[in-house]
């Protein structure tokens, strides 16, 4: 036991990172370099704190304004606005590598590049010059508000109600789930603006009306504020508007299948780390006079965590690389990949935990917040009954 | 003023290396920049910030996945990249003294001011290229540099030695090697990444700057001996035959 504790507490340099699983398909020399920028980010500035702040539910903005430095703010935020103009695929290449230090930090990352794409995408030029600068420096933190007490699935059944009163929509409604929440800047709340139109208005923190709940005590996602955020009267100029009156949804719709994929590469980079660990544990481990990678049940185990790896991998690249190229079918595989790399990439943490033994129960081991932190990717951004929904309806109309 | 750092492209540290009978299997390997070239790509970078140097150029020498490091270098913070093209395995063909002799070439070419580069690389560990081109330039050298200041002209490097440290001082131009605790190489942003691909990068075959001689044949390569367990011994007197016999110390 001893031999093992020292593994974490002396290696100052993680020895494990992507030098196990470290395919390149669809990757190109310059993808290569910023992947490998991103990872040595990864396991310097955030690997080594990751536990600490799950521990103390710390959400490391410092960091965050790092991450933004290198560009990770505004990935997908065209150069023209601001942004750094590079791919969904680039994105997801990023996204993964970060991951590998810390899912939770990596997932509110992807939440601000998309609060940024929408506002580059649907605002106009006063609000591309207001946000996308600060969004690129993490000078403002973003959150994007759908989710409500009674519509998660059911989104269009929203009852948030922003009614328009002289130069200003007054909003009324509450929205749930919201990381950020209480912390960020500006929020991005899609509500409705008449019975049927939904409509995203920029809403920002301070404005009277606007209050927060308390933080959520959640399984995993700690170094990530999440709180319900309520709307009382809360009085917004119209030019607050993002898009045209009524766009709500298909902005949304917009985002989504990005968002799914940024969420699926969080999955992978997590499954990517307890895959490591799980190696390095499996050679370390002896009972019985052997490793226990000289058992041919934890070989399968193994041998099946690895191949689901690669095939989430493979399938969220293409899927990714579908929505580069606008591929008529790009929300099909989106869908698909969503739901396979977030279930896959779970199952391959909650069987790393189970390979490491009465250790994979200890927080010290770290292979447990891996699947705390991956637990929630199969229920947000569409649950993955959602996915099974969109994939049979794009394929039996 | 002119800089020139030189880069090479090695084996990843952190990969487990494959013997061949020919030497270390290079195939599908992780190759990255040299740690202790990417420490001078880093200073020189560092010493632009201060407005002490004008312009960086990098140079490597190596196939053509060598643009790589270049662009790594570029990334960081250079302005301009070499790249002298050669086919022979960086690792056993291309030697301390050839490299000395073709850098020597392109600063005879271009008129640097300073040569900065890393100690040694760890893939031959020879740390000999930086000391030869300061010889064959007939330019003073400060090597395992720790700490560089220039101001007017003169060149104020510490120096890490067996002994401690060691302070010298020069005239420039000159050439300088850098070590381990010199600075910490800054993380390449995906702006500078980008713009990186528009920097100009000139290719030149080797063999129109100088020639591989090919001197140190390598004649062995193995992989080190499997640790063995030890034994516990009783007294000190069965300890020393032990030392003397077995391990053969003395």
């Amino acid at each position: 036991m001893q031999i093992i504790r020292n593994r974490f507490m002396v290696n100052h340099i993680p020895r494990f990172g992507f030098k196990y699983m470290s395919d390149s398909t669809f990757l190109n020399e310059e993808h290569l370099q910023i992947q490998k920028a991103a990872l040595d980010f990864a396991k310097e500035k955030m690997l080594p704190y990751s536990a600490e702040w799950d521990k103390k539910h710390h959400f490391p903005k410092d960091v965050l304004r790092e991450l933004a430095a290198m560009g990770f703010s505004t990935i997908y935020v065209k150069q023209e606005s601001g942004g750094v103009g590079l791919d969904r695929l680039t994105a997801s290449v990023i996204f993964e590598a970060l991951s590998y230090g810390d899912v939770t930090t990596t997932a509110y990352l992807t939440i601000q590049n998309m609060c940024a794409y929408m506002v580059d995408q649907f605002g106009n030029e006063e609000q591309k010059k207001t946000w996308i600068p600060r969004f690129g420096t993490f000078d403002a933190f973003a959150s994007y508000c759908l989710t409500e007490p009674n519509s998660g699935s059911d989104s269009k059944n929203m009852k948030t109600f922003a009614k328009k009163d002289g130069n200003d929509y007054v909003i009324n409604g509450s929205k749930c789930f919201i990381s950020g929440g209480s912390v960020s800047d500006v929020y991005l709340v899609m509500c409705k603006t008449s019975e049927k139109d939904v409509s995203c208005i920029l809403v920002e923190k301070g404005t009277p009306g606007l209050s927060f709940g308390k933080l959520e005590d959640k399984m995993g996602w700690n170094a990530s504020p999440t709180a319900m955020v309520l709307f009382d009267n809360v009085r917004v100029p119209q030019s607050n508007l993002l898009g045209k009156e009524g766009n709500g949804f298909k902005m949304a719709m917009s985002a989504l299948d990005g968002g799914r994929i940024n969420i699926a590469s969080c999955s992978l980079g997590g499954a990517s780390f307890a895959f490591d660990l799980t190696k390095d544990y499996l050679h370390d481990r002896k009972q019985f006079g052997q490793p226990l990678a000289a058992f041919q049940g934890l070989q399968f185990k193994f041998a099946d965590m690895a191949t689901n790896l690669v095939t989430s991998r493979l399938i969220v690249r293409q899927a990714a690389q579908m929505i580069d190229n606008s591929h008529p079918d790009k929300t099909l595989y989106s869908a698909m990949a969503k739901r396979y790399a977030t279930d896959s990439c779970f199952n391959l943490a909650n069987e790393a935990l189970q390979l490491h033994g009465g250790y994979g129960y200890l927080r010290e081991y770290q292979v447990e917040r891996i699947v705390r932190d991956l637990r929630v990717h199969q229920i947000l951004e569409g649950t993955n009954e959602i996915m099974k929904v969109i994939i049979s309806r794009n394929l039996l109309k | 003023m002119k800089v020139l750092v030189a880069v090479k492209r090695v084996v990843d540290s952190g990969i487990k290396v494959r013997v061949k009978p020919d030497g270390i299997d290079l195939q599908g390997v992780k190759m990255t920049i040299n740690p202790f070239c990417e420490i001078a790509v880093e200073e020189a970078v560092r010493l632009k910030e201060k407005k002490l140097i004008a312009e960086i150029v990098a140079v490597t020498i190596g196939p053509k996945q060598g643009a790589e490091s270049l662009r790594h270098a570029l990334a960081l913070g250079a302005d301009k990249a070499i790249h002298v093209t050669t086919e022979a395995r960086i690792d056993q063909a291309v030697q301390p003294l050839d490299v000395a002799n073709i850098l020597a070439k392109l600063v005879e070419r271009d008129n640097y001011n300073l040569v900065l580069m890393g100690k040694q690389s760890i893939d031959d560990d020879f740390n000999q290229t930086g000391q030869m081109l300061a010889g064959l330039l007939d330019w003073p050298q400060a090597t395992f540099a720790s700490n560089i200041q220039i101001t007017d002209g003169i060149a104020q490097v510490i120096r890490e030695i067996d002994g401690g440290l060691q302070t010298v001082k020069f005239k420039l131009p000159g050439v300088i090697t850098c070590d381990l605790r010199l600075n910490q190489p800054r993380f390449a942003s995906v702006p500078n990444i980008m713009k990186a691909k528009s920097k100009p990068l000139e290719t030149i075959p080797l063999d129109k700057l100088g020639k591989l001689h090919n001197s140190i044949q390598i004649t062995k390569t193995e992989a080190p001996a499997i640790r063995k367990g030890g034994a516990i011994v009783e007294n000190v007197d069965v300890l020393i035959q032990k030392l003397r016999n077995e391990a053969k110390l003395f």
